[in-house]
């Protein structure tokens, strides 16, 4: 191989320059960070088992609002065949009332963005407003 | 163990049969079915529409007692200006909103009088049919209805509007909404906004807000399917005007001199 003095150590750095991030995050333990939502201390149960909520709570927020905007319908009947209202500030953040604490903490770390604070409101933003 | 072919579709049968137990059950024991949401037809049978007597509204000058009830519950921006202006239910000038009537010899009588205005919940919306995302419909009830979400701000629907009634969202409407009501979200910018009857209110079995909220009942609303209605009564013999109604939009909205 013709210069193959400059062009296998070229090659390691280029690697090593390439995979930095990687071994960084593996140096420096930030791939073993796990998002912590904090959940609500009083109220021991969510409307859907945890698994089925954390895979399904986007389809399931659709499906609420589009019933509820389109269709009228105002009655989520969970698993447990218990009652909730279709809400999100009246239902979900009833419970979980810190966006910063509880959505942003995934979202955040799965870099994943929505618009539902653009218009609707949660309790806790409310309070730091008239504060 | 030999097993013949003739065993051998026995026991897969059986097996198969077994397997089929568990969703069997669960299909045929559902003790009682999801809560139906209103359906059409359940809808349909309601048709909502509102009386406004014009000569009450006028007894006590300036009163915006119904104007701010709804522009408070539904988080209305006060926007300042009236190019940016966003309003559910709002006041004009009698010979504007009655340009066809005589005024030849009343014009001081009625001039500059408010009418209270606000979206007509026609039968025959041309909001709907002009926009291209159906993020505007009309309800079964006859509640022409909004989807915020769904609404790409095209505005095709205020241009189709013949009374005025939609506003659109130029701006952050957020920080000019005084005190925010948690129970009913605010718009963002890009979107078309107007009256939707209190359709919130009316699902928790109450009347709009405005209707509610004026002084001197000059406002009536009801379920005009219903003879025995507050509203049926109230329009009964009575000369009635509506907004334009050689459009043929249908309005609901009743104006009672």
């Amino acid at each position: 191989m013709y210069d193959g003095r400059k062009i296998i150590p070229g090659l390691i750095l280029f690697l090593g320059l390439v995979t930095y991030p990687v071994w960084h995050n593996l140096a420096s333990g930030k791939s073993n960070y796990v998002p912590k939502p904090k959940l609500p201390t009083d109220k021991k149960e969510c409307i859907e088992p945890k698994e089925a909520i954390r895979i399904n709570h986007k389809t399931l927020l659709e499906d609420w609002r589009n019933s509820v905007v389109r269709n009228a319908g105002k009655t989520y009947v969970a698993y447990n065949k218990k009652k909730y209202t279709m809400s999100l500030n009246r239902t979900c953040m009833n419970c979980h009332k810190d966006k910063a604490e509880f959505c942003d903490q995934c979202h955040n770390y799965a870099g994943v963005t929505n618009k539902c604070w653009d218009c609707h409101i949660y309790p806790k933003q409310l309070e730091e407003k008239q504060s | 163990m030999d097993i013949d072919r003739r065993g051998l579709l026995k026991v897969a049968g059986l097996t198969l049969l077994g397997l089929s137990v568990k969703p069997g059950w669960q299909v045929f024991s559902k003790d009682e079915p999801a809560e139906p949401s209103p359906d059409a037809e359940t809808l349909a049978r309601k048709r909502w529409g509102m009386g406004i007597y014009v000569r009450k509204c006028w007894k006590e000058e300036g009163c915006r007692d119904c104007i701010d009830a709804c522009h408070r519950i539904h988080n209305v921006p006060d926007m300042g200006t009236l190019k940016e202006e966003i309003k559910w239910i709002w006041k004009a000038p009698y010979e504007n909103v009655f340009p066809e009537h005589e005024f030849e010899v009343t014009q001081e009588d009625y001039q500059q009088k408010p009418v209270m205005l606000l979206c007509n919940q026609c039968d025959n919306p041309p909001c709907v049919k002009f926009c291209p995302t159906r993020a505007t419909w009309r309800r079964e009830d006859g509640i022409v209805m909004m989807d915020f979400h769904r609404c790409i701000g095209c505005r095709y629907c205020m241009a189709g509007c013949p009374y005025g009634s939609r506003s659109f969202n130029w701006r952050d409407p957020r920080p000019f909404i005084k005190k925010v009501n948690l129970d009913f979200p605010t718009r963002t910018r890009g979107v078309v906004e107007k009256c939707n009857f209190c359709v919130e209110r009316l699902a928790q079995g109450l009347i709009p807000a405005c209707v509610e909220a004026c002084k001197e009942k000059a406002l009536v609303f009801g379920d005009l399917k219903d003879p025995k209605s507050e509203i049926r009564e109230v329009l009964k013999f009575k000369t009635l005007y509506q907004r334009m109604p050689e459009l043929g939009t249908k309005p609901k909205i009743y104006y009672i001199l």
